[in-house]
């Protein structure tokens, strides 16, 4: 979807749809995703009416809860021209996964529908969407950066913020091994397999520990702090941040899990 | 093999602490991944290819009927016989009646997951007939007693050491000074003791990679050659099947081998590709007397009709579990059922129910890694989440995870009370968090903080900073319109 269906120099009104993780853990996240949205000229809404996507509900198997969640979301969000996310996961949520939960009600798959079609992951609706090239941030740092598995997968989010990141003023990137492969969160996986998750974990710091970076970048607050997490535990420097703080030149805030060893 | 998934949790932890086992994982990961991706890389027409695999295993599915019988005429008219099995005890004892007939003493036997399906290992031996692997990897794990860990490479899970140690155990035959520390010099090893049982076997038993109801031939995909001794050589060639390997045509066939190989090993095609149809004509210098196939269903086609029904596609490539993060952490015993990895986890619970199966669609992050390299295009996170909504109907989901999330989804559908909750919530939990901004353990958090650290939250929420930096904007702009 593009801004074409919109009336000529009217300003794009977004939905910010925050993600339970950044409204309770990390609001600088919800803040440099307003600042993103309004650099690139949109104006920018948060409705109270949101607590979650649904997922956790969702993928323990409990379809009517997801439903009534996500029946929520679209009757806060449907009137935005854009509804947008911080991240990769509950995007992909809105947007791939809502359709098929009403797939035995007509009125509300349709309107399910139409609400999909406005639903975006962040950093790529800042690139394909307002066609956003530099953001103007600067940071002296080396970054590695996760891509995480929904993002990438559901909603092909891989070159988009690699490519915003380069031009960041004095920022450079260091690929990791495996970028591209999974840091073991799965939502409630994390901590219903905790030792296989802890597994899969330890191999992804070990690459983000190799790359050479020393801050580590991502598009979901889930796999940030699971990484960030395990980072810190295992006594490692490399500081975590979401895309979204360094592209908005927000990052006095600590980094999650905080810094230092 | 017993069913043990319930136990894949202790299994899995076991697993993790396997260092030989690691080991031999690690192989999994390096090898498979990047053949796979370069033999990919190398043919523009690769997705495409997936796209017509899939489309023509959708076709097959609607009218499997039609082709089935089909089959069963082209199979007859060759002079093959179709012996059709409901269940695997059905398919075991129409084998076990073949190779009784034949007067059978040993049987060889080329790889096949079906075989393991129905555990007819087991039964041949229990009735007195030997059953003799001649796949290197099968091979070896019949000397172990154990079981395959991966579809396609059954003896993943080991390394070289433990094989030479099998075989010095085994063949005794062996002299000290032999080098086998090679893989070669374990090939040809098996080779050798092998070759003698491929001459002395009345029945050879082999699975089927593809059928064709075409022309009524079984398919067999090997880079060995030993599918196609235990086929050629034995009195009597056993197919054992299951119904969704049919494919309509000949063309069908090629168009699928050309995604399954590069899939599997990331080879263009395998070393060995092997058609039979019928037994021996007269005119054919060698081939089996009797051409028998066994179609078993098992379960598969209660599968039609369903939201499982698109796993009858899988060509059981091994794909999926090549690159599954959590197949590469445990490997494919931990699983505890015949099919392990993702398709496993599909397929496990559609044979042989949820009750007992539950962990394996469980046991997924939902990285998507599987679905975006099958050859068929298998939506496998979409049907694991389908038998986690099966288990929550059915409350099979474990109890502290079914009250902690209906105790969530009650505050999720209200906002109002969800915000009070976590507004007074997070800062409390963000004032715990001091000054390394980080929880080493934490009151009911203990599956995060047993491996990871916590992030602390910033404060306020998201909302909450919001709301207030709404209010004191507006405070200003009244302020400012004070005359």
């Amino acid at each position: 979807m593009t801004t074409a269906h919109l009336a000529a120099g009217a300003m794009p009104r977004v939905g910010l749809f925050a993600t339970c993780l950044v409204d309770l853990f990390r609001p600088s996240v919800g803040f440099a995703s307003v600042k993103l949205l309004q650099q690139a000229g949109c104006e920018v809404h948060v409705p109270v009416a949101q607590t979650c996507c649904g997922q956790p509900a969702y993928n323990t198997g409990d379809r009517a809860d997801t439903r009534e969640i996500a029946e929520q979301v679209i009757e806060a969000f449907e009137g935005f021209d854009f509804v947008v996310a911080p991240s990769g996961s509950c995007a992909s949520m809105l947007k791939k996964h809502y359709p098929g939960l009403f797939a035995d009600d007509a009125a509300w798959e349709e309107r399910a529908q139409r609400f999909s079609d406005k639903c975006h992951e962040l950093i790529s609706f800042l690139s394909d969407v307002m066609m956003v090239r530099d953001t103007g941030a600067a940071l002296e740092a080396t970054v590695t950066y996760h891509d995480s598995c929904s993002g990438l997968r559901e909603l092909g989010v891989q070159q988009q913020p690699r490519k915003l990141l380069a031009n960041v003023d004095g920022l450079a990137i260091k690929e990791m091994t495996d970028s591209d492969v999974c840091c073991g969160f799965g939502g409630t996986f994390c901590v219903k397999y905790s030792d296989i998750s802890n597994a899969i974990v330890t191999k992804k710091v070990g690459n983000i520990d190799q790359s050479g970076a020393d801050m580590l970048l991502a598009g979901d607050l889930g796999c940030l702090m699971n990484m960030a997490g395990k980072l810190k535990r295992q006594g490692s420097g490399v500081e975590a941040r979401h895309v979204a703080e360094v592209l908005a030149g927000m990052t006095d805030q600590p980094p999650i899990a905080g810094s230092g060893k | 093999m017993e069913l043990a998934a319930k136990h894949f949790k202790t299994n899995a932890s076991k697993a993790l602490v396997d260092q030989q086992l690691q080991k031999a994982l690690g192989n999994v990961q390096k090898g498979f991944i990047t053949k796979r991706r370069k033999s990919a890389e190398a043919l523009p027409e690769f997705e495409a290819l997936r796209d017509n695999a899939r489309d023509i295993k959708n076709h097959t599915l609607a009218h499997l009927d039609l082709y089935l019988e089909e089959y069963e005429t082209k199979v007859t008219e060759a002079g093959g016989h179709v012996h059709w099995a409901e269940t695997a005890e059905d398919a075991r004892r129409i084998v076990l009646d073949i190779c009784k007939k034949a007067d059978a003493r040993t049987v060889t036997k080329g790889k096949s997951m079906i075989t393991e399906e129905i555990a007819l290992n087991d039964h041949l031996a229990a009735n007195g007939i030997e059953p003799v692997e001649t796949d290197l990897g099968e091979y070896i794990i019949q000397l172990r007693g154990e079981h395959p860990s991966h579809i396609i490479a059954p003896a993943v899970h080991l390394n070289k050491e433990q094989v030479e140690g099998d075989f010095r155990r085994v063949h005794t035959h062996l002299e000290d000074s032999r080098d086998l520390s090679e893989p070669v010099a374990l090939l040809s090893e098996a080779r050798e003791v092998l070759r003698e049982r491929y001459f002395t076997a009345d029945v050879g038993v082999t699975g089927a990679n593809f059928l064709i109801a075409e022309t009524g031939s079984s398919v067999i995909v090997t880079n060995e050659g030993n599918g196609d001794l235990t086929q050629t050589l034995g009195k009597v060639h056993v197919v054992v099947a299951s119904i969704e390997k049919i494919v309509p045509t000949l063309e069908d066939t090629s168009q699928i081998l050309r995604v399954l190989a590069r899939s599997a090993t990331g080879q263009d095609m395998s070393v060995y590709t092997t058609f039979s149809t019928g037994p021996k004509r007269e005119e054919d210098p060698d081939g089996p007397d009797e051409y028998h196939v066994v179609l078993l269903d098992n379960g598969r086609s209660s599968m039609l009709g369903t939201e499982y029904q698109d796993m009858l596609r899988c060509i059981r490539c091994g794909a999926c579990m090549n690159h599954c993060p959590v197949y590469h952490a445990v490997g494919g015993h931990a699983y505890g059922s015949v099919y392990p990895g993702p398709m496993g986890a599909v397929l496990t619970p559609s044979l042989n129910g949820i009750d007992e199966t539950g962990q394996l669609p469980n046991a997924s992050t939902f990285c998507g890694r599987c679905e975006s390299v099958c050859p068929m295009r298998i939506p496998l996170p979409k049907m694991m989440r389908h038998w986690r909504e099966r288990e929550f109907e059915r409350n099979l989901t474990p109890a502290t995870a079914r009250y902690g999330l209906k105790l969530w989804a009650f505050f999720a559908k209200r906002p109002k009370l969800y915000r009070l909750a976590v507004s007074f919530g997070m800062p409390l939990l963000s004032l715990f968090g001091g000054t390394s901004r980080r929880f080493k353990s934490l009151p009911l958090a203990g599956g995060w903080t047993r491996h990871r650290d916590l992030p602390a939250p910033e404060g306020r929420t998201f909302l909450q900073a919001w709301a207030q930096r709404d209010t004191l904007k507006q405070e200003a702009t009244s302020h400012g319109s004070t005359p």
